[in-house]
């Protein structure tokens, strides 16, 4: 891949000028099956361990030891198409681990995942960063997801709008947001400005704001509107507030464009 | 930075050889995992020699050469390469169909090279279409066809050539393509012509004008007059055997070629 601009490394190897030797070190997993359904479990590993230069007795231990890891060595025999998506899921983990990376990348690896698999897969995620401690960078535009690692890119329009810990970030918009629900979100929005010189933005049928000591602010704006607001919220603020306040981004009335948080143990 | 690391008795890279042996070896296991291909290997043979020939023998009984030889005789090396050309092409819609399933985005990450990804796609589906054409020699002796332990082996050796050459073709069709639609398109248009127009259907010298041009350009048209010298040497032949076959090596080596290019292009979209 030539790059449109910039420059990137990986592991301290240019990707460029090196990408073999980078290939090496970075194990990926993608958000589509990359797996052979027609191949047993242990066939595709198989075959993914000689593409990596892997072969012989040492490349069977390591198959039955990342089999083990993803708990599936009983099923080592039988083709991947009889598997569940979950189960198929852990084989595509196994198969980016095969060689040792130092580097694991996913690409929305919890895509089409039930809860419990979904859990599973993050637990895991979670051992290799802390015990076989692999760098694992995560793409993801769930923020309970985003809210795990330990750092954080946000990107917007192939833009990087915000990096950080999930904490940094968070305590960066400073007090809380609240959210009122109004018939004529524009109006309240617009008296709102004038009245308590805060940015208040609409957002479908709600008026968003963020704001210090969001609790005694709430008192005043139901008493100076009343009648006026029909649900209201306060809560501490969270990635996605952190999203909407660096991008700017209005997703309820722009129509939805994913996300991308973009994670990194 | 990470503590994690690769053994040190793990290799740098993994060459062409490895990855080149696993990705055929794929193809094959692949092959006998779907019984209906397994089949079709083994009865579309019979089947196109049986139905074809003798519908074209008994039309076209005037056109023979000299009258001496029956068509199903003479039709024997032309649904021998067609059987090949089948085989070769549609083995390499599975480079298409790993592309869709996400399966070559897996092997293109690794440390592979290019050569390596073409080698072992090519060679897998070259093995499925030589032996292919093979158990279909098994019906040789049935038009009178004796082949000497020489003339045995240079059979062998044009099957593979011509197999390795359309496989290449095929591989350097499909790679660039997105679906398998568009895939029959091109052999449709292009390599069913490709073969009516290689003596495999009519001789050489019952063409004429550009019809018979367009013969002599065919690279296939070498490939079929090889294994009909090789098959009835009393029969006459346009071209000596060497000839043929060098043009043929020539053909295979310009395939491989294609193929090995158009997997190295860049490509702005991945």
């Amino acid at each position: 891949m030539v790059p449109s601009a910039g420059a990137a490394q990986i592991a301290g190897l240019d990707v460029v000028r090196e990408p073999a030797a980078l290939r090496r070190h970075i194990g990926v997993v993608f958000q589509a099956q990359s797996v052979d359904p027609k191949l047993t479990a242990y066939e595709n590993l198989w075959h993914q361990g000689h593409l990596y230069g892997l072969r012989g007795p040492a490349l069977k231990q390591r198959i039955e030891e990342i089999l083990t890891r993803v708990g599936l060595l009983d099923r080592a025999r039988d083709r991947v198409e009889t598997f569940s998506g979950g189960m198929q899921r852990r084989i595509e983990l196994a198969k980016g681990l095969l060689h040792h990376p130092e580097v694991l990348l996913l690409d929305e690896p919890t895509t089409g995942l039930d809860p419990g698999a979904r859990r599973d897969l993050w637990q895991y995620l979670q051992i290799l960063r802390d015990q076989e401690h692999v760098s694992v960078i995560v793409t993801t535009h769930l923020m309970e997801e985003a809210e795990r690692c330990d750092r954080l890119a946000i990107l917007n329009e192939g833009k990087l709008v915000a990096l950080g810990t999930p904490t940094e970030l968070t305590r960066e918009i400073g007090g809380d947001v609240v959210l009122l629900e109004a018939r004529d979100p524009e109006k309240l929005a617009e008296r709102i400005r004038s009245l308590f010189h805060v940015d208040a933005t609409v957002m479908g049928a709600h008026v968003r704001l963020e704001i210090e000591n969001g609790h005694r602010f709430v008192p005043d704006v139901v008493e100076a509107f009343q009648g006026e607001i029909q649900a209201l919220s306060v809560s501490k603020p969270t990635l996605e507030d952190v999203f909407i306040h660096r991008t700017g981004h209005k997703f309820w009335n722009e129509g939805l464009v994913a996300p991308n948080g973009k994670k990194n143990h | 930075m990470a503590t994690a690391s690769i053994p040190a008795t793990y290799p740098q890279s993994a060459g062409v050889m490895l990855p080149a042996f696993t990705l055929w070896w794929r193809e094959i296991v692949r092959f006998y995992r779907q019984r209906a291909r397994v089949a079709g290997v083994i009865l579309s043979p019979l089947l196109f020699w049986i139905v074809i020939g003798s519908g074209f023998g008994t039309s076209f009984r005037s056109g023979e050469a000299a009258g001496q030889q029956h068509y199903l005789d003479y039709f024997f090396p032309g649904a021998l390469v067609m059987i090949i050309l089948f085989t070769s092409i549609f083995t390499m819609m599975s480079v298409i169909e790993d592309r869709n399933e996400g399966f070559l985005l897996s092997v293109l990450v690794a440390p592979v090279p290019r050569s390596a990804i073409v080698l072992g796609k090519v060679l897998g589906g070259t093995t499925l279409a030589a032996l292919q054409g093979l158990i279909f020699l098994v019906f040789a002796p049935l038009v009178g066809i004796h082949l000497t332990f020489g003339s045995f082996g240079l059979v062998v050796l044009t099957v593979f050539l011509i197999s390795f050459a359309l496989t290449a073709l095929g591989f350097a069709i499909a790679w660039p393509m997105d679906s398998t639609q568009s895939f029959h398109a091109i052999i449709n248009l292009f390599l069913i012509p490709l073969w009516l127009l290689s003596g495999a259907l009519f001789p050489l010298s019952g063409a004429s004008g550009w019809m018979r041009a367009l013969m002599y350009i065919n690279p296939l048209t070498y490939g079929v007059e090889a294994l009909r010298t090789l098959m009835y040497p009393a029969a006459p032949s346009t071209f000596s055997l060497t000839a043929s076959i060098l043009t043929l090596l020539l053909f295979t080596l310009f395939m491989f070629g294609l193929a090995f290019v158009m997997a190295n292009r860049k490509k702005s979209s991945s």
